[in-house]
């Protein structure tokens, strides 16, 4: 059940409910407020299609397509 | 006591540690590296009610777990030197995420004073925190303070020597991971304590690392991964599986949300704050690019245009200053002294002093879009196309800033948190044609290329951006590869840079290029002077010089690229002082003069002409010779800001090395396909 990050469109969002894989990507975004439980929303794609920027906890946050398929909402 | 207290500052970057640091000692502080590693040490000393302190200003940090090389030091500080008191300042717009930090370092066991910074941005927001249920709640004192308008700096200095003083008893609470988590805790604590020497850690914090599978704290320990893959049934709301290290990130910020939730009011709907709003058109699909670019250019016809009024001067007053001194010795010492002084030591420093104004004027530009989190938006426009030749896109703006000089794009690397981006980065910027090297494409397009000069030197800044890319590319796939390095990246709100944050910044980088770029610069000019005035008997014409020997020496390797010549050859390693040399030697090896040396550099190409072509140079021999400028090695002031930044002579040597195979292979296939296509 639910989608990945990357599968959303901007300007919505939900809440994450699972950070896949393993290594320093899902560290430094579990570090980063990144986490279960927590409501992320997509602000908008860079001009040239990726990386992607979502506001998480109250501010920006920057990071690559490839990542956000890693994330999985609600 | 008589022991200096010492203040760690922690804290996450944009939290405003600088500004609060700057806040501390001012400009008075020394900047340096920490031992074996190229990331900033900054340390200053400051008095407060008699007593004398040092602030050590940590590398920013978003937490405690090894990520990033400046993480580890953060954490190895607080960890193996023991602070007295540790300053964590907190930005209180953005609480939540800030105080992940807070609550390793309370886990950590070590004295803790939160300042609680940029309490108007949150005000502002309508944000209300009520400072003192956050201290009682976190169990740590939390001074809320100003940094930018130095406010609460004196409350914040007494609480903090009260801590180090241990005057302020205060009891940290824990976070509460869960049962699950807790009995993983109490297990791991039990094991750590038959097997290990914990004396120097607190064990709490130190089974939730093992828990939390850090590296290299399980290396230090000499553990291995017990919890490898460990996945466990959790039974709290979202009732799914997670591994330990998802539960311990998770549970931490469950808990800070409890506590944001006692101690923070926001408003209900925000909507679009500024920084949101300056953002819909800085970083829009359509406007974003082209709005790069054109700051881009103003931030070039800046550092230039406005640079060069003042390089000029500078090297008149150079040129003024070695006349004068020249003059005052003649005859009071040996002609040699007089010589090594004015030609030397004065034309050789110089030289590198007279870009002072540019590298200035660049650092304001690249500062002030720093300072205003800008520099993050540009990384966020140019990752995806900087990903394509395996750099990230924070190592855009070095390069820019190479068509410029290379010595403050080395410098500008500092930016790449990833060492081996960093790397790979200042190994590829001295290939975009930095603007030493417009002389000798004046000069030679000129004499062998009439009427094609803009499109040859045109030519030859897109190969040094080929070949530059190309190297990024090879480097990737050899040197650097392994994991890819990830592109998460905070983007702060905008905001305004303080004319005293810029002017620190500037000073320290332009101090940084006059100290260390000269002292190089220094001893190798005295050095060049020798080789080309000197042999072994004493002081010789310069054909019999070491110089013109070396030049001999090294005119076959040069051979095969069409340009055999000692003459050559010495003006091309004389050309290692920095890059506009190469001409102006020629001019004084050709026996041309200084005069035809400087009409040649300004344009005027036909007293140098004949002598060129005397000297057996064909159109093909000097398009192979232009190559060769723009790829070889780069110069003095470069290389020693490369062992400055790398920390290292292997990859000084290396970027020597290569950039040298580099030049000649290119400068081989230019002259003998060249050949063979019957130019």
């Amino acid at each position: 059940m639910g989608r990945t990050l990357k599968e959303l469109q901007p300007k919505t969002g939900g809440k994450i409910i699972k950070i896949q894989g393993t290594g320093a990507v899902k560290r430094r975004l579990m570090d980063m407020g990144v986490v279960r439980g927590t409501e992320i929303y997509i602000e908008k794609k860079a001009p040239l299609g990726d990386p992607i920027e979502v506001k998480v906890k109250g501010y920006n946050l920057t990071l690559r397509k490839e990542d956000a398929e890693k994330i999985i909402v609600e | 006591m008589l022991r200096n207290i010492t203040i760690a500052l922690a804290g996450n970057p944009n939290s405003g540690k600088t500004t609060l640091f700057n806040a501390f000692t001012g400009a008075r502080h020394s900047v340096g590296n920490w031992p074996g590693v190229t990331v900033e040490k900054k340390e200053g000393k400051l008095h407060h009610k008699n007593n004398e302190m040092i602030a050590v200003d940590l590398p920013g940090t978003y937490s405690l777990s090894p990520y990033s090389l400046e993480e580890k030091i953060s954490r190895k500080y607080i960890v193996d030197e023991s602070p007295d008191v540790v300053v964590n300042i907190v930005d209180a717009s953005n609480i939540e995420r800030n105080l992940y930090l807070s609550m390793q370092l309370i886990e950590l066991g070590k004295p803790v004073v939160i300042a609680l910074n940029m309490l108007d941005v949150a005000q502002r927001r309508g944000h209300k925190i009520d400072h003192e249920k956050l201290s009682k709640l976190l169990g740590v004192p939390v001074v809320p303070i100003i940094a930018t308008q130095k406010k609460g700096i004196e409350k914040l200095l007494d609480t903090a020597l009260e801590v180090a003083h241990g005057k302020i008893k205060y009891n940290p609470n824990q976070v509460d991971y869960g049962k699950d988590v807790e009995k993983k805790i109490k297990e791991t604590i039990e094991m750590l304590k038959g097997h290990v020497d914990i004396s120097k850690f607190n064990l709490r914090w130190l089974a939730l690392k093992v828990i939390e599978e850090d590296e290299e704290i399980l290396n230090e320990l000499n553990l291995t991964p017990q919890v490898e893959n460990d996945e466990i049934a959790v039974t709290d709301e979202f009732s799914l599986e997670d591994d330990y290290e998802s539960l311990v990130a998770g549970r931490r910020y469950t808990y800070i949300t409890s506590i944001i939730s006692k101690t923070v009011k926001k408003p209900k709907d925000e909507g679009l704050n500024t920084s949101d709003k300056i953002d819909k058109v800085l970083t829009n699909k359509w406007l974003g690019l082209p709005i790069f670019a054109g700051l881009m250019y103003i931030v070039f016809w800046f550092t230039f245009n406005i640079g060069n009024i003042f390089l000029d001067q500078i090297d008149g007053w150079f040129g003024t200053f070695g006349e004068t001194v020249g003059a005052s010795l003649e005859g009071a010492v040996a002609p040699w002294l007089q010589s090594l002084i004015v030609d030397g030591i004065i034309g050789g420093v110089g030289g590198v002093l007279t870009f002072v104004p540019n590298i200035v004027f660049l650092f304001i530009a690249i500062s002030i879009l720093e300072d205003s989190g800008y520099m993050a938006r540009v990384a966020f426009i140019m990752d995806r196309a900087m990903r394509k030749i395996g750099l990230s896109g924070k190592a855009f703006i070095p390069m820019l800033m190479g068509f410029g000089c290379s010595v403050p794009a080395v410098m500008g690397t500092r930016t790449l948190e990833n060492e081996n981006d960093r790397l790979a980065s200042i190994l590829v910027v001295p290939f975009m044609s930095c603007g030493a090297r417009a002389p000798i494409y004046i000069l030679f397009a000129g004499v062998f290329f009439p009427g094609y000069e803009s499109i040859v030197t045109f030519s030859l800044y897109v190969l040094g951006i080929v070949v530059a890319i190309m190297c990024a590319l090879i480097f990737k796939k050899t040197l650097f590869k392994g994991e890819q390095s990830p592109f998460v990246m905070e983007i702060p709100p905008y905001k305004f840079p303080t004319l005293g944050g810029t002017g620190i910044a500037v000073w320290e980088k332009a101090k940084g290029y006059i100290l260390r770029a000269g002292t190089i610069i220094f001893a190798a000019s005295v050095l060049i002077w020798f080789i080309l005035g000197f042999n072994f008997s004493g002081q010789v014409e310069m054909v019999d010089s070491i110089g013109a020997s070396i030049g001999k020496i090294a005119a076959p390797i040069f051979r095969p690229l069409g340009f055999g010549s000692w003459q050559a050859a010495l003006s091309l390693i004389t050309g290692l002082m920095a890059k506009e040399v190469v001409v102006s030697s020629m001019a004084v090896i050709y026996g041309l003069g200084e005069a035809v040396g400087e009409a040649a550099m300004e344009g005027d190409v036909l007293g140098f002409a004949g002598a060129l072509k005397t000297a057996g140079f064909t159109s093909l021999s000097a398009l192979s010779f232009m190559v060769f400028s723009l790829l070889y090695i780069p110069c003095l002031a470069v290389i020693g800001v490369i062992k400055r930044e790398t920390n290292s002579w292997k990859w000084t040597g290396f970027s020597v090395g290569y950039t040298f195979v580099v030049a000649w292979v290119v400068s081989f296939l230019v002259y003998q396909v060249g050949g063979l296509l019957g130019f």
